[in-house]
């Protein structure tokens, strides 16, 4: 019994990866994983079957029926929900309101609404409470309340977008607990995910789509996480380099007791202290929101601590405006690129000069030098591999991992001590997020210190001689990044973890052992 | 690369050619609707443009709404709205009309004092509302706004007699101005002279094009109001920007009015043209705040302005020409925005076409990009 099924979807898109003759064919009372790389379509797939787009080619087809969508109305009323990625509920409206909120008409919005929602969340093991504030929730609370808002409008497929990239471990654990509940009643999901190893354990089906086509299929039981990477990547991976450790003694940037705090007095960060030294990549891992951006911005300047002290070598730099900080040797990739790393609307050489506007070949004394700036703007599109064709075209036009090569050559171009490299690879093409490394690691070998905040814990790992936790502020552990698993990893970013983490012994994580037992001395617990 | 600037050539013209069709053609419809013929007053009108004395009259009145405009683009560039560059120029030339009609220096002399009186005069009068954006945040809209009222009252006290006016019959004025604060106008014969100080609206213009293209300056004040987020982390300090814009808008306001005081009027009184602030606003729209955008813009506003008198002898209302100049702000403001995104969307579709086609600056790289791993372990 099929659920939906997508056949030869095509869409085309200026710039971008889109779709190119998908196939997609969903079980009844299945959970059915969509994987493949940031960029790689997903998104564009699942917005056309939830009608948000148009295909230019391709049939959708429903419970068996050809059907056509004009928007996610259409598709809601064939029994398609959606759970997005970034939750779409009023903070101070209760649970109830916002699940009636656009569907006043099924149930009212009194007691038979909320007799409703007590029985589905009874029934699929969600947990909702109808009256209390949406803002009083957690992440997970929000994400079932989202799930059940969707079965309330009768949902009978669940398309569920990357819905653990905001979840720690456990968490996750619990929602697919969710997800087998929603099986085991006869509804349908659809997972989408880059995470091989959430596919393997909760997908019944999965299907894996690469430069916006579909590739293969395979059943979870007759796969293995390395053969749907290599499915992914479209090509046979190459084993990491066995990295040595390039640190050195030299400290290059040490922070002392930092603490920040927020009009109100909320303490964002509270206590942190680090030292990174040249050669050397110190990565922060956490549940975003946690203190990390606040850490970013108040070492690049643009929030001021209350109390605490940062060092740019032996210089105390607390007190330096952000300007004075880039011209010293602060790089910085933002975790945001399109607020905070280029200006879109202008052309290339343009974005060139942003962040570096003093300093040469951009600008001889107080004029700019537009000659010197396009020049090198070539030289870094060369040399970084940024595909476009030419330089006075619009950052917009660019795709995001291009974007982002274009910043990496810029900062790395202006030959930075300390790079604070805030979420590197996020929505980058796999190509470009091995090409982001490669420099990344490049420059630490010359005597880069890095500062690595990512949501991938592979890559923190991966790139990291140093790894340290964050949580609610706080640097609340610290880890080597030779023996540590993600899932400890991700104990400690609950919180539920502290101190220095020890794994047991367990030889597959091991065998990156040559990546550098860091140093443990400057640490501050 | 020549198609992408041809391109955006074309997209430059395209939002005001499209506006000004649009309200012409909106004109034309007011006249049909109030029973009149829709063509000839524009006839009429583009007559009047050829008259030599018509055109001097253009020239004057182009100049103030030029320098009006450069200084509401200021702003406009940086995404700041200074609506109060009305109060900030009459403030200017009066200040500069009371200088000038009670000190009396050598000409070479008493020309820059005017000058710089009514530029610091604009500067702090702007200074105010950039102070208290900065310091309390309160929104530079409404402080200009409340400062234009403001400006009204302090002209009115200083038309006073205890104070500085000067009452000539019914006229308030602030006195006649020492005769070296004249600035002799370029003379066209029986067309009349056109105002010295149109060239210092040219130095302006180019002035301004040179500081915000060329200057590091003028890079972190377009990087501000391109967007405010990235120009912090880039390292601007947004209330010093926002400060600095704001003291630079009112300072080259302060000299809206001087080409008429300095040129022809030698007194601030109350036949004193007013409203030039605000018809920069719309000015500025029109010309993109691009130096040269303006200066067409002011020449079409001026004439509209100077011409439309003529309507009066021959049966038509002369308001149409101010139906016109509304107008055109609306179809300015929709068109642009609409040529805007049209334009994005077509280069973005363009660049996903060459980049399809193989056109990559750089050429080879299908080589180096086989190389693909995953992070760490």
């Amino acid at each position: 019994m099929t659920a939906v099924e997508l056949a030869g979807i095509t869409k085309r898109f200026p710039g971008v990866v889109a779709n190119h003759d998908i196939h997609l064919t969903v079980r009844k009372g299945t959970v059915h994983a969509l994987v493949g790389e940031n960029g790689a379509g997903k998104s564009t797939l699942m917005k056309i079957l939830y009608g948000m787009q148009k295909p230019d080619e391709g049939t959708i087809a429903v419970g068996g029926e050809t059907v056509s969508f004009s928007s996610p109305a259409d598709a809601i009323a064939l029994g398609i929900g959606m759970v997005h990625q970034h939750f779409m509920l009023a903070d101070n409206l209760t649970v109830l309101e916002n699940v009636v909120l656009g569907s006043e008409k099924l149930h009212g919005i009194g007691a038979k609404a909320r007799r409703r929602i007590k029985e589905l969340s009874e029934r699929y093991g969600l947990g909702v409470r109808p009256d209390v504030l949406v803002e009083e929730l957690g992440v997970a609370a929000r994400q079932r309340v989202e799930i059940l808002k969707v079965l309330y409008r009768g949902a009978t497929t669940l398309i569920l977008d990357e819905p653990t990239a905001v979840l720690v471990p456990q968490e996750v654990d619990a929602l697919f607990d969710n997800l087998r509940e929603l099986k085991a009643e006869g509804l349908s999901v659809i997972f989408i995910s880059h995470k091989l190893g959430e596919v393997l354990s909760v997908a019944d089906d999965i299907t894996v789509i690469r430069r916006g086509t579909t590739v293969g299929t395979a059943v979870p039981a007759e796969t293995t996480a390395r053969q749907l990477a290599e499915m992914m990547v479209g090509s046979e991976l190459p084993t990491p380099e066995t990295a040595e450790s390039t640190v050195t003694d030299r400290p290059v940037i040490t922070v002392d007791k930092l603490r920040l705090t927020a009009a109100g007095g909320k303490v964002l960060l509270d206590d942190i202290t680090f030292t990174i030294h040249e050669g050397e990549v110190l990565g922060i891992a956490g549940v975003e929101g946690n203190g990390q951006t606040e850490l970013v911005d108040a070492l690049i300047g643009l929030k001021s601590a209350d109390s605490g002290v940062i060092r740019l070598a032996d210089r105390e730099i607390t007190a330096w405006p952000t300007r004075r900080r880039r011209e010293q040797g602060i790089g910085y990739i933002p975790e945001d690129r399109h607020r905070h790393g280029l200006l879109l609307e202008a052309p290339l050489w343009e974005n060139r000069i942003l962040g570096h506007v003093t300093e040469r070949p951009n600008a001889k004394g107080v004029w700019l030098d537009p000659k010197a700036a396009q020049e090198d703007t070539r030289r870094i599109v060369e040399e970084y591999d940024v595909r476009t064709p030419g330089i006075d075209v619009t950052a917009a036009s660019l795709s995001g991992g291009n974007q982002q090569k274009l910043i990496v050559g810029r900062e790395m171009t202006h030959k930075p001590r300390f790079l604070i490299a805030a979420h590197p690879t996020r929505g980058v093409d796999v190509g470009a997020q091995a090409a982001i490394w490669d420099h990344i690691r490049e420059a630490r070998r010359e005597g880069l210190a890095v500062l690595l905040i990512s949501a991938d814990l592979d890559e923190l790992i991966g790139l990291s001689d140093t790894l340290r936790v964050i949580y609610d502020g706080k640097l609340v552990a610290d880890a080597d990044p030779a023996t540590i698993t993600p899932e400890a990893l991700g104990t400690a970013m609950t919180g539920a973890a502290s101190g220095h983490l020890e794994q047991e012994d367990n030889p597959e994580t091991s065998a990156d052992g040559s990546q550098s037992p860091e140093s443990e001395e400057d640490e501050a617990r | 690369m020549k198609k992408f600037d041809k391109e955006r050539v074309l997209l430059a013209v395209a939002g005001p050619v499209i506006a000004l069709a649009v309200a012409f053609v909106l004109s034309a419809v007011v006249l049909l609707a109030s029973g009149k013929n829709p063509v000839e007053p524009f006839a009429l009108m583009f007559e009047q443009a050829g008259f030599s004395d018509i055109q001097v009259l253009i020239i004057n009145q182009a100049s103030m709404y030029y320098i009006a405009a450069l200084a509401v683009a200021i702003g406009f560039r940086m995404n700041l709205f200074n609506i109060g560059v009305d109060g900030q120029y009459q403030l200017g030339a009066m200040m500069a009309a009371i200088v000038g009609a009670h000190m009396n220096l050598p000409a070479v002399l008493q020309i820059p004092l005017l000058l710089l009186t009514a530029v610091f005069t604009g500067a702090f009068w702007a200074g105010v509302a950039g102070v208290l954006k900065v310091t309390r945040g309160v929104s530079e809209v409404v402080a200009t706004i409340m400062l234009n009222a403001i400006a009204t009252s302090v002209i009115g006290y200083m038309w006073l007699p205890t104070v500085f006016g000067v009452k000539v019959g019914n006229n308030n004025t602030t006195g006649e101005m020492y005769e070296s604060g004249w600035i002799p106008g370029i003379d066209m014969g029986a067309a009349g002279e056109i105002y010295g100080l149109v060239i210092l609206a040219v130095l302006l213009g180019i002035g301004y094009w040179i500081v915000l293209n060329r200057t590091r300056f003028g890079f972190d004040l377009r990087a501000s109001g391109a967007s405010e987020s990235a120009a912090a982390a880039s390292g601007v300090d947004p209330k010093r920007m926002v400060l600095t814009a704001m003291l630079l808008s009112g300072a080259v306001a302060g000299l809206a009015g001087l080409p008429i005081l300095l040129g022809d009027a030698h007194t601030y009184n109350l036949s004193f043209p007013t409203g030039i602030g605000f018809l920069g606003i719309g000015i500025a729209l029109l010309g993109r705040n691009s130096p040269v955008g303006i200066a067409f813009a002011a020449l079409l506003w001026a004439w509209l302005d100077k011409a439309s008198p003529e309507l009066d002898f021959h049966g038509y209302d002369k308001e149409i020409a101010v139906i016109m100049q509304g107008l055109i702000v609306l179809s300015v403001v929709v068109s642009y925005e609409a040529v805007r995104e049209w334009g994005l969307r077509r280069q973005q579709r363009r660049v996903g076409a060459e980049l399809a086609a193989g056109h990559v600056l750089g050429g080879p790289d299908a080589d180096n990009n086989t190389t693909k791993e995953v992070a760490g372990r």
